[in-house]
Parts: C-alpha cells; structure tokens; sequence
C-alpha cells in the first residue's frame, strides 16, 4: 500500500510500457488496424475504392463517397504509411524495450546462478521426484550415478553433509535469455526497416536490349544515378515446350565502371545482381515502342554440305547460304505467330511470345520456295532441298524490366530474422533443467532421492528422470 | 494406378473415420474406436503414398529437380498437405494421451478440407511452375506454413473442447461464444456439402472458380425461398446447440478427458506452431520475397493476414501470461487464432479478391 502511493507518474507510465497487458493491447491495435489496411485497398485512385464500399455495404455513389472521404482523412487508404499506425508500431517498440529493461537484470542473475545442493526437506517437495532403496554400496551408486548423469549429458557436482552425498547438476541455464533474443531480434527488424526507408530506394529500370543506363528511375521521373553503368547484352523469355508458359524470364546484364566491363551476369526471378549494394531483379518485360521491325536478325545457315556460318540481317535484307548459289530473301516478320483453320498464318500477341520470320529463297533469281521459319520449333528450320536456316534470336527489340534496389538496412532485418530463429529455439524447444540426487546409507542399504525442475517441456524431462532411475535401479538387478 | 486413386481412398477413409469417432463419442464402444483409429491409420498411409506418387508425377512433369518439385504449388496441393500434417499431429496425439474422443474433432476438420477441395472444383492437374515459384525457398515456406496451420487446427479443437468443458451458464459469454464457433463450423460444412451434391453435375469444367458456387445451394441461392430458409435452419440449429450444449460438456467429461490436459495441449501445439510458422512463414516467405522481387514486406493483403495471424498467436502467448488470464479467455483468443488462419489461407483469395475484382458483375 505504502509503495503504491509513492509511485510517481514516471514510475506509472514506466509499469505500464513494462507490462504484458500492455504488450496485449498493442498486438491487438496493430492486427486490428492491420485489417482495415487489407480491405481498403492500399494507395490506389479513389474511385476503386468507393465501387468497393459500394459493393460491400450496398450504399448509393455519394454515399460511398463520402465514407471514403472520411477514411481518406483517417488515412486508412495509405495507412502503413500514416502518421498514427508509426505510432503504435513506436508505441509497441518502446513496450518492448522497456519491458526487457525492466525484466532482463532478474534474468540475468537467474542465468547466472549456479545451482546448489538442496535439503531433503527441498527435494521431497519437488514436484518431479523419484525415490528408492536398495542394497548397494553409497560409493558405488554414487559412481553409478555420475556415470549416468554424464550418459544423459549432465556434469554433476558433488557435495558431503549430513543428510549423505549429494549430486547435483545443471543445464541450460542460457536458454532462459530466449524470450530476450527473440524480443531484441524483433527491434532489429524494425531498425533494419527504418534504416531502408531512410537510406534506400526502390526504383525501376526499363532497359533494352543493348542500351546502357547509369540510371534508375523512380516515380517516373526522379533520375537515381546508380554510380556505374548497366548495359542489357540480352533478353529471352524461355517456355515450356510445346506450350506459352513462361519458363524462365533472363536477362543477360554488364556492369560497366569507368569504362571497363566489371561483371557479367546473367539474372532470372529469384537469382539478381549485386553491385555495390544496389540489387538488379529482372521483374517485367516488353516490346521497344516502334522497335518491332528494326530488330536485328540473327541466323545460322548451315547449307547441306555442312558449312555453317552465322549471320547477322535484317527485315527486307538479303543472304547468302554459303556454298550454295541459294539466297533469302526476309519478307516478314511476326512476334507471335499462329495459323488459324485455314492454314492462314496471323500474329495473335504483341509480346515477341513465338517469333517467326516469313523467308523467301531464291536460286539464280527465281523463287524456289518459301516459308515462316519459327524460333521456337526447330523443325521448322529445314528447308526442303537440305539447307537449314536456324533462327537463333531477334534482337535489340525487347526491353529488360528490373526492380532496383538500394537498402543498406536489409543486412539488419536478416540479422534480426536468424537471432529470431535462435531466440524462439532457445525459448520453445530448450529448457532449463536441474538435478539433484541424494544418496545416503541407511541400514546397509543405499537410498536414493532424486528431484529435478524444468521451466518448460516438463513431459520431456520427467521422462529423463524415469531413464535415470531406471539405469540406477538397473544396476541393482545385475547384482541380484 | 496414381496418385489421385490414393487421394480418393484417403478421401473416403477420412469421412468414414469422422464418423466413426463421432459415433464412438456417442455410444462409448472400444470396439468403434479402434475401428476409428484403423480408417485414419488407413487414409494416413494412402495419402502419404499418394504424396510421394504426386512428388514424383509433379518433377517429371516440370523436369525440375526433385527437391524444387514440391507438389505444393497451389490450394489443393497445400490443401492435401494440410490434412496430412493434421492427421499426423492427430495419431501422435492419440498415441501419447492415450484418448480416442479428440477424433471427432479434429477429423471434422480434416473432412471439411478435403470436401472443399472437392466442391470446390480446384484444379487438380499438374502444373510447371511459373518462374517466380521456382525457388528452392518453396518448399520450406510451403511446408513449414502447413505444418503450422496443421497445429493451430489442433489448438483451435482442443481450444474449443476447453471451453465446451469450462462453462456452466448458458448466458456466459465464453458458452455463447463456443456454441456460435461449433454452429458456424457444422453449418459450413453442411452448407458446403449441399453445394456439392448440388453443383457436382451441373459444373461441368473443373477450372470453374469455387468464388462462382459456393453457399449458392444454400444461403446465397438465387431462390428467395431456398436462402431464407437456409437461414432459417442454420439459426435454428445454432439455438439447438445453445440449449443442448450441456450433453456435449457431459459426453466430453465422460472421457476422461480433463481441462487441464486440453489446456496443455492447446498450448504445446501453439508452442510447437508459433516458432515455425514465424521461421517458415513470415521470415522465410520474407527472404523469398526479397531475392523474386526486391522487397522483404510490401504489405499485400496476404502477407498482411499472415502478420495478423502471428499477432493473434503472440497476443495467446503473453496472454498465457497475465495474471487472471489463464483459462477461458486465453482459450477464446486461441480458436479465434485459427480464425485468423483460415483467413489467412482462403478468405484472403476467395473474399478479398472477390472485393478486390471489379470485371465481373
Ligand atoms: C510481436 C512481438 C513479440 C513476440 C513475437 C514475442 C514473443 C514472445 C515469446 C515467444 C515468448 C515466450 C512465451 C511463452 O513462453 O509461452 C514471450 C514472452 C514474453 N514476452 Fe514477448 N513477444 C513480443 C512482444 C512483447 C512485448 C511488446 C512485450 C512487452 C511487455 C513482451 C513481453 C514478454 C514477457 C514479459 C514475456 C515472458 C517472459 C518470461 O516468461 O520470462 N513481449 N514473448
């Protein structure tokens, strides 16, 4: 009562930012708020949002209108993002931090205390317990259970009184720090995300095919210079075969510095490039804008004597198919190409998703056949007299998308994900334990009294204990 | 024979266990109870060829590796191994408490998932990976994720045992509470079986979005007549249950089965849940996040729901520790937990994206 009235309001806003109750409260604040945030859709134009409310309170234009006009001033359509949902999330830090303040130094002396022998009296109240007699000899069942206690991973020590020879030990002391770990670790993250907002980016580079930036792009239009320069060599779309599904999206990438190629690497999602703390992740593509038909056009004609060369045209250019008097003549090309029932060939895609060029070959000036030749259906690249024309790659008329990124705080967040593990680990799946066994002669008998303790994963333990008395009794059944 | 024969025999042998262990509760015979017991054993056995079937089916299929092969790459395929962690946590359960009766609660839920898939029309085929899935981070997020969900099931059943057994007063909040979870869950699952027998004829692509037909036998029907008394009989049912939830506290009791042993088990399962669902889920669904696109959080509606799972289940943890707490409250924050993790793995497809389209309708 005294101790209450003294309290002053410090040491009352300290209790409650030390408190659990507290803690309680704030994960309720944040789940709760954090529902709204996933059905007002996040940072979008209005009017997606009042359909929304329209449909799903069944409420008239203005209506939905107006609600969204107050949502709007209470920031829950960007609410990661406001002011207040900073401040629970500064509130819920602060809670954190001080509760550990508060508790951590009771911790630690528990940590640090050793464990020493106890009475009789102590030991019959434990709650994990086990007693026997048998005829033995003190020393030898003491021997006996030093032996045991070190198969079970325990290094006792020993203490003589009078209540007879007392082994005790102990294991795990740390893992009472678990529930601490997995707390800082938390505030790590936070940190790690605080420094990345601050002192990082996220941007985009749109790069085609043989260009060079030593830019990226934010909002459209803040310029970021990245510090060297990134030259796109090649993009490719691979699919599974015979069908349109994307397989893998790779971007073969250059990094160039003060003019010498430093890197070369080629990215795929989930595999970037690095360099100098800024991450290239290959996110989107597409066609150049007008480019379609100025790509260049690389072949590799191998005519039916076996010479084969590699060749680099255009669309409405000529070659030669060496060692043959036999030319083609490119006439048209498609990104997509497929045939409808007639047999007619049509484009049914934008996006270069099966490319093909229309060739017409000629021997000495007249036509001699001609034909679509696909990139991607390698039979199609025979020609009828056995010269093979194999389409290898339309080139420089398709743009990289990347997502760029800068964020010297992510090193934190993950240092803060593996002390997580630890701290949880530590915390769920580790115990403290402690034994005691007491062995003392009675009558030319030995007794034995074992208790021990655990602060957590109790069924475990006592299932230890049950293995020790049984290698203890054990050793009496052999010398029956 | 493949893999969705033994899916189908696991199917069956499931809903055949649910009722039996829902009749064993009933009538207290040793002998349905074992027979119980060799149904789950049976569909265990059959799902975990057929897993391993699908495994090798997926990696031939996609010409991957056989660790990136995971068939876990959409709702049915984690849907299936959801059961599967479920029934596992379930026989271990059975085996170490030595009590048959939590059978028929948690069966229910193993037979509600499965029945799902089946109303649901999900795509069944095999499917390569589109390249932002083709990451070795799938198969510990996915299954770690599941392995999770699977214990939080366990803890939302024994959470809601502890309550069924720790009230008295038909006007407590926690018994109201109890009988409008238990109601919703059985009228669910009837609601969803209707649209099965319903629908199962009339749908005939399996592509067809469960989003187009679910509840549409039964409170969303087009016929005026159907959904009223659709609501009509569910809310009547709910009344049931209210006044006759002393009968399932007495059946319960008659077990033996204390609340202290349900409170223990619902904690060590989220005890067990909670470290992986934050190491496999949030952190390493994080990591993914971060080497596929750049970005560790963008707080996307599914990553948002999972971060409030894991909220509600730190919010059980502390409040384990509060003084005054312990009981009935913390039981009440536990079912709600699941909840959360329904949501988290459905809701956020069927219902926010259904808010979130706009081309139909
Ligand atoms: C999302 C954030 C948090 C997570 C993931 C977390 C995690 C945990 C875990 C796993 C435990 C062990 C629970 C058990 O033994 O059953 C724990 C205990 C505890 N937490 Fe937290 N915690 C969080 C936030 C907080 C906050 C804000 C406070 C502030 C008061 C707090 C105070 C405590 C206390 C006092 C304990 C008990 C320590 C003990 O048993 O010695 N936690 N926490």
């Amino acid at each position: 009562m005294e101790k209450e009235k003294s309290k002053t309001i410090m040491d009352k806003i300290w209790d409650m930012f030390a408190s659990v109750k507290f803690a309680v409260v704030n994960f309720a604040l944040i789940a709760l708020t954090s529902i709204v945030g996933t059905v007002v859709e996040q940072q979008v134009e209005p009017e997606k949002n009042i359909k929304l409310l329209m449909k799903m309170f069944g409420i008239e234009y203005d209506a939905a209108q107006s609600l969204l006009g107050v949502l709007d001033k209470m920031r829950f359509t960007d609410m990661y993002h406001s002011w207040w949902f900073l401040a629970i999330l500064l509130l819920f830090a602060a809670n954190l931090i001080i509760c550990s303040i508060d508790r951590l130094p009771r911790v630690l002396k528990l940590v640090r205390e050793k464990a020493r022998p106890l009475s009789i009296e102590h030991l019959e109240k434990m709650s994990v317990k086990k007693v026997f007699s048998q005829k033995d000899k003190a020393s030898h069942m003491k021997e006996l259970a030093v032996s045991s206690l070190n198969r079970l991973g325990f290094k006792p020590f020993e203490s003589s009184g009078g209540q007879g020879t007392q082994l005790y030990a102990e294991k795990g002391n740390f893992t009472r720090l678990g529930v601490y770990i997995t707390h800082l670790s938390i505030l790590l993250i936070l940190a790690g995300a605080v420094i990345g907002i601050f002192f990082g980016y996220n941007a985009v580079l749109n790069l085609p095919e043989g260009e060079v930036s030593s830019f990226a792009y934010k909002d459209r239009d803040t310029q970021i210079p990245l510090g060297f320069d990134l030259r796109c060599d090649n993009f490719e779309v691979e699919y599974y075969p015979g069908t349109d599904m994307p397989k893998a999206y790779k971007s073969w990438l250059t990094v160039i510095k003060n003019g010498k190629e430093v890197m070369k690497k080629s990215i795929v999602v989930n595999d970037p490039l690095t360099y100098e703390g800024i991450t290239f992740y290959q996110s989107s593509y597409g066609a150049v804008p007008n480019g379609m038909g100025n790509g260049i056009l690389l072949l590799n004609v191998v005519s039916d004597n076996g010479k084969s060369q590699q060749i680099k045209t255009k669309i409405g250019e000529s070659f030669a198919i060496p060692g043959t008097s036999v030319t083609g003549h490119i006439v048209d090309f498609s990104p997509a190409l497929s045939f409808d029932q007639t047999g007619k060939a049509f484009t049914y895609a934008g996006q270069m998703t099966n490319p093909a060029v229309y060739i017409e070959f000629f021997e000495s000036g007249k036509m001699k056949y001609s034909g679509w030749l696909l990139k991607r259906y390698p039979q199609t690249w025979s020609l009828p007299d056995g010269n093979r024309v194999e389409f290898l790659d339309y080139w420089g008329v398709e743009y990289t998308g990347m997502q760029v990124r800068k964020d010297p705080g992510v090193f934190i967040v993950y240092l803060g994900c593996i002390l997580m593990a630890i701290g949880l680990y530590m915390t769920f799946f580790m115990s403290h334990k402690r034994i005691w066994v007491n062995i003392s002669e009675e009558k030319g008998s030995v007794k034995v009294l074992i208790g021990a303790s655990a602060n957590r994963n109790r069924a475990a333990f006592e299932q230890k204990i049950e293995k020790l008395a049984g290698m203890l009794n054990a050793g009496q059944k052999g010398e029956k | 024979m493949n893999s969705s024969t033994f899916f189908g025999l696991s199917t069956v042998a499931y809903i055949l266990a649910m009722v039996t262990y829902i009749t064993y509760l009933a009538f207290r015979k040793a002998r349905i109870g074992i027979v119980a017991t060799v149904l789950t054993v049976t569909g265990f056995v059959s799902q975990t060829l057929a897993l391993g079937m699908r495994w090798k089916e997926f990696s031939d299929v996609g010409q991957m590796g056989f660790l990136r092969a995971v068939p876990l790459t959409n709702l049915y395929e984690s849907l299936i191994f959801f059961v599967w962690c479920l029934i596992l946590a379930y026989l271990i359960m059975e085996f170490k408490y030595k009590n048959r009766s939590f059978g028929a609660f948690i069966t229910p839920i193993a037979a509600i998932a499965l029945a799902f898939i089946d109303i649901s029309g999900m795509s069944k085929n095999i499917q390569p990976l589109v390249p932002a899935l083709q990451s070795n981070w799938l198969l510990v997020h996915v299954m770690m994720s599941f392995f999770s969900y699977a214990m939080f099931a366990v803890s939302f059943s024994t959470g809601l045992m502890y309550l069924i057994v720790r009230t008295e007063k038909r006007s407590e909040p926690a018994y109201i509470f109890w009988t409008v979870m238990l109601s919703v869950f059985v009228i669910t699952l009837s609601a969803m079986g209707l649209d099965y027998f319903t629908f199962k004829v009339a749908i005939k692509s399996q592509e067809e979005l469960i989003k187009s037909y679910l509840f549409k036998a039964s409170f969303l029907s087009s016929s005026a007549f159907v959904a009223a008394s659709s609501w009509a009989i569910g809310v009547a049912f709910f009344f049931f249950i209210w006044r006759f939830g002393g009968a399932l506290k007495k059946m319960v009791v008659s077990f033996n089965i204390s609340h202290e042993m349900l409170d223990e088990i619902t904690y060590k399962s989220i005890a067990i849940g909670f470290p992986i669902f934050t190491l496999g889920g949030l952190i390493f669904g994080a990591i993914w996040a971060d080497q596929a696109w750049g970005k560790y959080w963008t707080w996307d509606p599914k990553e948002t729901w999972s971060l409030i799972t894991w909220f509600f289940y730190a919010f059980y943890l502390h409040s384990r520790l509060i003084r005054g707490w312990k009981g009935k409250k913390v039981a009440i924050v536990a079912v709600l937990g699941f909840m959360a993790v329904i949501f988290t793995y459905l809701g956020v497809n069927l219902l926010l994206s259904g808010l979130h389209s706009y081309g139909s309708q």
